[in-house]
């Protein structure tokens, strides 16, 4: 549609320069303040040039939040999240599309209900179960009097025994943020849309649904795939409450958290230079992604909306 | 359950927390402020995203970049977003409440519980604009061109035809980003309130779930913070249930 309208189209550019610069003014601010020395970013007025230690501050700030290993730290959670994510939603959505089994309407509602309750919300009892992961075990050890039993004959204190803390672990930081209602809802969603014919076709040749599943369902699910894991992997970087609880252990932290350690509180000495610099390199992995994988990026986050 | 300092015991109190937590002022100003930062928040943050989506779709040139610029924000994280607009509008060395000050008004998220809970809002909308966004691009890029052609045919110009054509088609996209938006200001804010004020000053930014960690984790009172969870649990299934509607009236839409 060719339409010459000037001043609707300078309004139209004028409104999204307006928002870009929006955008762009604090990571602006952020990357001059994280270019000065500590006695130039105190200065009144706020100089609108960048300086020139910007390097230097960036290494300073590495090394004193100790984000080398941070870094791994939040590189091995964010892949474990996707991954497992990934997994348990396509192998969920697979079984409850593709197989009739009793309670099968069970599992989909209970896949439903846990769409409801976000982390925020389930704080304290994820807490306790994974702080305690062996707790109903020892419970149930406990009222069956298998642990009476067990130490009456042997001697042996089960309960000592039964006891499983994920404390400040990689498995209590990627564990609970797993089951994923919304992703298995979209696998789920795209297998309809797989023709029947396909599936009679793969029996007809002999594959089971195994085999079915990795070769025929996989494949053909590549491009959900590829966008989900760009969201996933945000999401997953970008974890900030769970960490938090979770980690009581400096060195289990993630990166998001150690750049909260930088933040200068309000009677500290304000070294917002650093902090600033560090943010850059913290938000830089999601940040790229977003600008290489635009498109699937803006698929994935469509799809996974309806 | 009360647990004592010990960690020894505990009670069964029945309904004595929920109670005591709908007693409090303290959780009455946390739900009031709560219900007023999400609901300014949500609609603030769909009309701006309305506004450059319109832009977007109306503009040729520079589209593909306006779009990257804008998408940004979605890659940083809640906290940094928050550590962002701290800094911005710290009042010691921030730029901007520099610029504000020096315009004689005076600004301090620190002591001020309104700054605060302004530049709380600035710092969620700005985080959130680029979901918005995205969103209603796609529903107004769905929209059929057959229609707007027409509408061009019969002299209507290209505001008219957006709040005649291209809106009453995306409005279920709007219910449904509304529905989001609000889920976003009721869980997803907690890196931003960490960062900007940590639900100060005196509580003037204690969103519901801040108060649930203060209380529990912070303060260690799980009893109180439990029955707050379970409230928000009920508010997080009503929202679902919404939701769910909400995309159900999206398919009966056809966009």
């Amino acid at each position: 549609m060719i339409e010459r309208n000037l001043g609707l189209t300078i309004f139209c550019h004028a409104v999204l320069l307006l928002g870009a610069a929006a955008v762009c003014l604090p990571l602006y601010f952020a990357f001059v303040a994280g270019s000065l020395t500590l006695q130039e970013v105190q200065q009144t007025p706020f100089p609108w040039v960048p300086g020139t230690h910007f390097l230097d501050n960036i290494a300073t700030a590495w090394n004193q939040g100790n984000f080398s290993r941070l870094y791994i730290n939040s590189l091995i959670v964010t892949v474990g999240i996707v991954v497992g994510k990934l997994t348990i939603s396509l192998i969920a959505a697979f079984a409850i599309t593709y197989f009739r089994f009793p309670f099968r309407m069970t599992a989909f509602w209970l896949i439903f209900v846990s769409l409801m309750l976000p982390v925020e919300v389930r704080i304290i009892p994820t807490y306790e179960a994974v702080a305690d992961a062996a707790g109903p075990l020892r419970w149930f050890a406990d009222i069956t009097g298998i642990s009476w039993l067990v130490g009456s004959v042997t001697g042996y204190q089960l309960e000592a025994a039964l006891q499983w803390n994920m404390v400040n672990t990689y498995s209590g930081l990627i564990l609970p943020l797993i089951a994923s209602a919304s992703a298995t809802f979209l696998f789920r969603q795209f297998f309809l849309t797989v023709p029947e014919e396909l599936c009679e076709a793969a029996r007809l040749d002999g594959a089971g649904p195994v085999k079915f599943f990795l070769d025929i369902l996989l494949p053909l699910s590549r491009a959900n795939i590829a966008a989900l894991s760009i969201i996933l992997f945000i999401y997953g970087w970008n974890q900030y409450l769970w960490p938090l609880l979770f980690t009581t252990d400096a060195e289990m932290q993630t990166a998001i958290l150690g750049l909260k350690h930088l933040v200068p509180v309000s009677d500290a000495e304000p070294a917002w230079n650093i902090a600033m610099s560090a943010a850059f390199f913290v938000m830089l992995p999601p940040a790229v992604i977003i600008l290489l994988m635009q498109r699937w990026f803006t698929k994935g986050l469509v799809d996974s909306g309806k | 359950m009360q647990v004592d300092p010990f960690g020894a015991r505990e009670i069964f109190v029945g309904f004595a927390n929920f109670a005591q937590l709908l007693g409090s002022p303290d959780y009455r100003q946390s739900v009031f402020f709560t219900l007023w930062f999400t609901v300014i928040q949500a609609v603030v943050t769909i009309a701006l995203a309305l506004l450059f989506a319109f832009a977007t779709d109306f503009v040729i040139r520079g589209r593909g970049l306006y779009k990257s610029v804008i998408l940004m924000p979605y890659a940083i994280a809640p906290v940094i977003s928050g550590v962002l607009w701290a800094f911005l509008f710290n009042p010691a060395v921030g730029p901007l409440a520099q610029f504000i000050q020096s315009l004689g008004i005076p600004w301090d998220p620190n002591r001020r519980p309104f700054d605060a809970q302004l530049l709380v809002i600035v710092a969620s909308v700005w985080k959130h604009i680029c979901y918005d966004y995205i969103f209603l691009v796609a529903a107004l890029l769905a929209v059929p061109q057959s229609l707007l052609e027409a509408a061009k045919l019969d002299g209507a110009r290209p505001v008219r035809r957006f709040f005649t054509i291209s809106l009453p088609l995306v409005t279920p996209t709007i219910f449904f980003l509304m529905v989001m938006n609000v889920v976003y200001g009721l869980f997803e804010t907690f890196g931003i309130i960490d960062a900007v004020t940590r639900g100060g000053p005196a509580g003037a930014t204690n969103t519901l779930v801040y108060k649930v960690y203060q209380d529990g984790f912070v303060q260690l009172n799980l009893g109180s913070s439990a029955a707050q969870s379970v409230i928000l649990m009920i508010i997080a299934i009503l929202f679902t249930v919404l939701q769910f509607r909400a995309l159900e009236r999206r398919v009966n839409y056809q966009v």
